[in-house]
């Protein structure tokens, strides 16, 4: 490691915000190209049925209109997509894959789904053909509800199976059963969580533009996993990865599910830009982000603890069901998440945990910002909220009892977890995290004195405290090429997209840190097939941690490489040598040595020899792939004031503590908690996606759909602890999920403390004001 | 569709002379027509904000406006915010500081908000400086650090 760190664990400010401040930066919807045609689609009306007609006629002959297809036309391109993560080997695990088609044939299954593509001269004339495309579709009864999906004589979703079970798992850790017996007390609910949307503020879109000379196809594509779309493509279009560039620019927030491969849209433009000869793009609005964009959180849980009267934790036993939607492409990474997750920081010898994944006739449900985590925390945290009531333990005492102490790392909770990997926590420091979130929000203050004194003036105030653990930073690996140009600037190229978490910076900050040059010197780049085509993408909040360490490992090897050359062209030794300053120079006598620009010509020359062994320039490509991710963690901590009149909820203090090992830059990190966390307040009091029982979504707009505004959102106090990753030369662990992981339980504790003593009690996620006044009504009787 | 109408503008000091659709809408105009695509579409119902431009110095919905309404106005978008150079005006600057964008999608339509709010309002409360920026949402900074950039840029002169 260099000896001095200028950038690591500094606040420094972003590389790429002099792009988006002036509009200059590209966004996929940004893209014009000469000859450029535009697409829409014909989507489904019905959540279920049989498609028995579709007439694209008068769609064809309708001026400005250059095609029209449907299932018909798509030939030997019309194969369901593929199982994008393969179930990890659980014995006696069940999963039965069934993924979507490019377009709708013989059945729709979801609300949305695309059925027809309509290629025209403008979007505005492609919407106008839209409506004149005629589908006769005969009505099925919907599945909506998950138990009813599975009760005997219902419709099923994918007739070629026995039922509507999508999958089912038991994963077991010691023995509950056993445990259980021991017992002086078990706390038993069932619990509610909802759907919600992702809700980027930039909808999907897709550019094709096929180069029928070179036979070249570049992709635009609102994607967080350019090169397996890439790859992907390329076999399904009959092309050589080569001939496929995907080019992920800006993108305007992700959160999970732009990282679905393949939807349709992403499939249909690349085979009709082939068949056409234009470029074609196609944007969606944000209603089709309602209907056609993945969605998540679905769940029900019955679930319980068994404790000893003192409060100790003996095990947990969880039943649950996964709302999967209409089809499964991304296997179980979600349950299995939240399987995993309910564990969080503490001692749980005995573990069986039991899901069962459903299909309905909603739209696909992939990983959303939390992916399945918040689930396993809301029900492991509620349980130790009951018992805590029930033995007479105060919530925070109950959790320090419990927690995995600093000296049982590395922690092998012998299940797996969704990388395939053993569910094996690196490291952690559970108390002081816990301990210095109490401290921050005045827990003993607040209970002892500021509850009372406020209860006795009328008001309903509350505090609630939550831990949880996230696994981040999974493999499988990700790579990243260095590069010092003649100019003295260095490249970094790496794989991954981004949407917004700062990789332009970060990954710079490493870079320069490596190579002692300044960080606005280092110009990065990121998801495009172009410039770099070996990883995965950015999910599991691995970017930092996995392309992270890449970079990282990058420019040790371009340092290492200026360091040998250096020292042979001054006949010194490495040792003697030191890079700061844009320079390579002697330690003792500063004046001898190259800029690193001038190094980089030596390095390439145009006469002479690169010697046997050597390579030219200074470059270098490396790679990082962990045998399994990082575990980060964290508490949240929450004073709120509910009105028991309107049940608004008011939060009045949000305290975060967290644990993502060695920190980059603070203040990108406190961003990626900011986001989360109201993303995450969304998720826990305003954001519900209601489906009627045909199915139909019925608030399919930003007018119905509630999202939180800045006046939702209080300030949150962050605190940063640094238990660095023993699993990466940096010590990273991932935090761009962490924020919204806990909310939903911290919400709920806050509220019912609130609300102490008036017998509400708080099994479901989302709370609404509606939905909290019937709690609350219902308490009464 | 038939029936062009000439309309005539002025965006960011520039004038422009098109004819255009009855129904194209003013977002679409900007962004297709006159090639600003600094202006973006997030939900083309007038709620989440991102398309917000001034309008006669008002912050309006761009995507909720035809092109044709805006014949004869005066229209600025976020790329007029910069100076020649490209140097970041104290808002933008002051977005920079605090880490008030990550995707940057939203961002123009806060920057115009805000352009039209602190005008009005050169040293807001707080209060009133939330509400303001309620009428725009953001999904990935949790609002915050817009506030923080917004009290930034109201304690600096702007042009």
């Amino acid at each position: 490691m260099p000896a001095e760190h200028r950038y690591l664990s500094a606040r420094v400010a972003r590389n790429e915000d002099a792009r988006l401040l002036t509009g200059r930066a590209l966004f996929v919807d940004d893209v014009q190209l000469p000859g450029m045609l535009h697409v829409a689609f014909v989507r489904s009306e019905h959540a279920h049925g049989r498609i028995t007609n579709v007439d694209v006629s008068a769609a064809k002959r309708h001026t400005g209109v250059h095609a029209v297809y449907t299932a018909a036309d798509l030939g030997s391109f019309q194969k369901p997509g593929p199982v994008l993560v393969t179930p990890p080997p659980i014995p006696n695990l069940i999963f039965n894959g069934c993924t979507q088609l490019p377009l709708a044939q013989d059945k729709v299954r979801h609300v949305g789904e695309a059925i027809a593509m309509v290629v025209a001269d403008s979007r505005y004339v492609a919407e106008d053909a839209v409506r004149e495309v005629v589908v006769d579709i005969d009505p099925i009864d919907a599945v909506v509800d998950l138990e009813k999906g599975l009760a005997a004589g219902a419709p099923l979703i994918h007739e070629h199976l026995e039922s509507n079970v999508a999958a089912h798992v038991v994963q077991r850790k010691g023995n509950y059963v056993s445990a259980r017996t021991k017992a002086d007390t078990i706390v038993k609910r069932r619990f509610l969580y909802d759907r919600g949307v992702s809700a980027p503020i930039e909808n999907r879109a897709v550019v094709v533009e096929w180069n029928d000379r070179s036979e070249e196809m570049t992709i635009w594509d609102t994607t967080q996993a350019p090169i397996p779309i890439r790859n992907g493509l390329a076999r399904m279009l009959g092309l050589l990865e080569s001939q496929v560039n995907v080019i992920a620019p800006f993108v305007g927030g992700g959160f999970g599910p732009k990282i679905m491969m393949f939807y349709p849209e992403e499939l249909l433009l690349p085979w009709a830009a082939m068949r056409l000869k234009r470029p074609l793009k196609w944007t969606e609005d944000r209603q089709e982000n309602f209907y056609a964009t993945t969605q998540e959180r679905g769940q029900v849980h019955d679930a319980e603890m068994a404790l000893t009267r003192d409060g100790r934790i003996l095990g947990v036993h969880d039943v649950f069901l996964f709302d999967t939607g209409a089809y499964d492409p991304y296997g179980l990474t979600i349950p299995i998440n939240s399987q995993c997750t309910l564990l969080g920081p503490y001692d749980i010898a005995n573990y069986e945990s039991e899901f069962t994944a459903v299909f309905t006739n909603k739209t696909i449900v992939t990983p959303v910002r939390g992916a399945g985590r918040q689930h396993g925390v809301f029900v492991s945290e509620r349980l130790l909220d009951l018992a805590a009531r029930e033995l007479g333990i105060d919530r925070v005492e109950i959790r320090k009892r419990n927690l995995i102490g600093p000296d049982k790392f590395p922690v092998n909770h012998e299940i797996m977890f969704q990388d395939s990997a053993p569910l094996i926590y690196d490291s952690g420091n559970y108390l002081p995290t816990l301990e210095q979130a109490a401290d921050i929000i005045g827990y003993e203050t607040f209970i002892r004195q500021e509850q009372p004194a406020r209860r006795a003036e009328g008001r309903y105030l509350g505090v609630g405290v939550v831990c949880y653990v996230e696994g981040t930073g999974i493999g499988p690996y990700e790579g990243a090429r260095v590069t010092i140009e003649p100019s003295g600037k260095v490249r970094c190229a790496t794989g991954v997209g981004t949407q917004g978490q700062g990789h332009f910076t970060v990954f710079a900050q490493l870079v320069a840190d490596a190579l002692g040059v300044d960080v606005e010197g280092v110009k990065v780049v990121t998801g495009d097939t172009r410039e770099f085509h070996w990883g995965t993408g950015t999910f599991a909040s691995r970017g930092a941690v996995v392309a992270g360490s890449a970079c990282h490992a990058a420019a040790m090897a371009v340092r290492e490489k200026v360091l040998i050359l250096a020292a042979s062209l001054l006949s010194v030794t490495k040792e003697d040598l030191e890079l700061s300053g844009g320079r390579v120079y002697v330690k003792s006598a500063p004046e001898r040595g190259f800029s690193l620009g001038e190094l980089s010509g030596k390095a390439n020359p145009l006469r002479g020899a690169v010697r046997p062994g050597t390579e030219p320039g200074l470059e270098s490509t490396a790679y990082f792939g962990p045998d399994r991710g990082s575990t980060a963690s964290g508490v949240h901590a929450m004073v709120v004031e509910v009105d028991p009149e309107t049940a608004m909820v008011e939060i009045k203090r949000y305290v975060v503590v967290h644990d993502c090992g060695t920190i980059i830059n603070p203040m990108l990190v406190e961003g990626q908690i900011h986001g989360g966390v109201a993303h995450g307040i969304g998720n826990a009091f305003y954001e519900q996606l209601v489906y009627d029982e045909q199915g139909q979504l019925l608030n399919a707009s930003f007018m119905d759909y509630l999202m939180p505004t800045a006046t939702d959102v209080p300030p949150i106090e962050t605190a940063h602890r640094e238990t660095p990753s023993p699993y990466n030369p940096v010590g990273l662990k991932g935090v761009g999920e962490a924020g919204c992981i806990p909310t939903g339980a911290l919400f709920a504790q806050a509220v019912e403390d609130a609300l102490a003593g008036s017998g509400v009690e708080i099994t479901e996620i989302p709370l609404s004001p509606n939905r909290l006044f019937e709690i609350i009504e219902a308490a009464k009787t | 569709m038939s029936g062009r109408i000439a309309i005539n503008l002025t965006v960011n000091g520039v004038r422009h002379e098109r004819e255009v659709e009855p129904r194209l809408l003013l977002s679409d105009f900007i962004r297709q027509e006159l090639g600003l695509t600094g202006t973006h579409v997030g939900c083309e119902h007038g709620v989440c904000g991102a398309c917000t431009i001034l309008f006669d110095g008002e912050a309006v919905r761009a995507c909720i406006m035809l092109a044709v309404q805006a014949d004869g106005h005066e229209l600025q978008t976020v790329e007029s915010l910069a100076g020649p150079a490209g140097e970041l005006n104290p808002l933008q600057a002051a977005f920079r500081q605090t880490h008030g964008l990550q995707c940057g999608f939203c961002t123009p339509g806060f920057l115009m908000t805000l352009t039209a709010f602190l005008r009005d309002h050169p040293q807001p409360s707080d209060e009133a400086l939330r509400d303001a920026l309620s009428s725009n949402l953001c999904r990935c900074t949790g609002y915050h650090n817009i506030f923080e950039a917004a009290k930034l840029a109201s304690r600096a002169p702007l042009p």
